[in-house]
């Protein structure tokens, strides 16, 4: 099965995301970043799924859209947002930033303008197997320790939130 | 019509780590600094499940493994925010200076 519109999905996607990500570091609000943000993921999900890796959009959208945004919301209500909104938004360091992102920006035309033979395009062979299969059995088996080590990180991440947001031990 | 390569993936990742490090530097708010930080995140990710159509099943595991150090990250950067804020009140990176000599 040949896949439909691959270019025209391409671009709307990438617009999409790179636009959002444009709101997430120019809007005023917090919230409206927030939301610029959720749909920026929402893209770049569409992106894995035309990348032939749909568990990972799946997870990009329940935990990072679903559970880490709200995590975020959470924590702008709870901060006083209307003060902080009156005041200078950026600090004095666009010269820093712009420079750091000029340099950044040479250094991957360099990498890919050097690199291009580095990245073949294989025809991509369909497994048998489902996606979601083989990752499991990846993530089961060979990444098994690696597996374990980010659930201990996970409740290293759960105590320590606990312990600094809470207000006497 | 040209076909979709990994270049262009790869090149939308770019731009979007690029983004990512601009606001981590330029902004105040640190909730936004932190949300600079998932896109840099992402724009990783990005780069991982690209490379993992052409050279297997590897990079979309370590995408997964990414996402869950983005979750922690978030769930302790904040609560280091929620404590600091209870002190100091205040959400602006150049107040925070408690260290600044």
């Amino acid at each position: 099965m040949t896949p439909v519109a691959t270019t025209f999905f391409f671009y709307f996607l990438s617009v999409v995301t790179v636009v959002s990500g444009v709101g997430v570091i120019m809007r005023k609000n917090p919230v409206h970043s927030a939301l610029a943000l959720i749909v920026a993921l929402l893209g770049q999900a569409g992106l894995y799924l035309m990348l032939y890796a749909p568990f990972v959009a799946g997870v990009q959208i329940i935990l990072y859209a679903g559970g880490i945004m709200v995590l975020f919301l959470f924590v702008i209500m709870l901060v006083n947002i209307e003060k902080a909104q009156k005041e200078e938004q950026f600090n004095k360091q666009w010269l820093a930033g712009l420079a750091a992102a000029i340099a950044l920006g040479l250094l991957f035309v360099f990498i890919y303008a050097k690199g291009r033979g580095l990245f073949p395009d294989r025809a991509i062979q369909m497994p048998e197997q489902s996606n979601t299969q083989q990752v499991a059995v990846l993530l089961y088996g060979s990444y098994m320790f690696a597996f374990e080590i980010a659930s201990l990180l996970l409740l290293v991440a759960i105590i320590g939130a606990v312990v600094m947001a809470k207000k006497r031990i | 019509m040209t076909p979709i390569t990994t270049l262009h993936y790869l090149v939308v990742a770019a731009a979007l780590f690029v983004l990512g490090v601009i606001g981590v530097l330029t902004r105040r708010n640190v909730v936004i600094v932190l949300m600079s930080i998932e896109l840099i995140l992402n724009a990783v990710n990005l780069n991982l499940v690209a490379f993992s159509r052409i050279w297997g099943l590897h990079g979309q595991i370590f995408a997964i493994f990414v996402i869950t150090d983005a979750a922690a990250e978030a769930a302790v950067g904040l609560g280091i925010l929620i404590a600091f804020f209870r002190n100091k009140e205040t959400v602006n990176v150049d107040e925070i200076d408690l260290l600044k000599w």
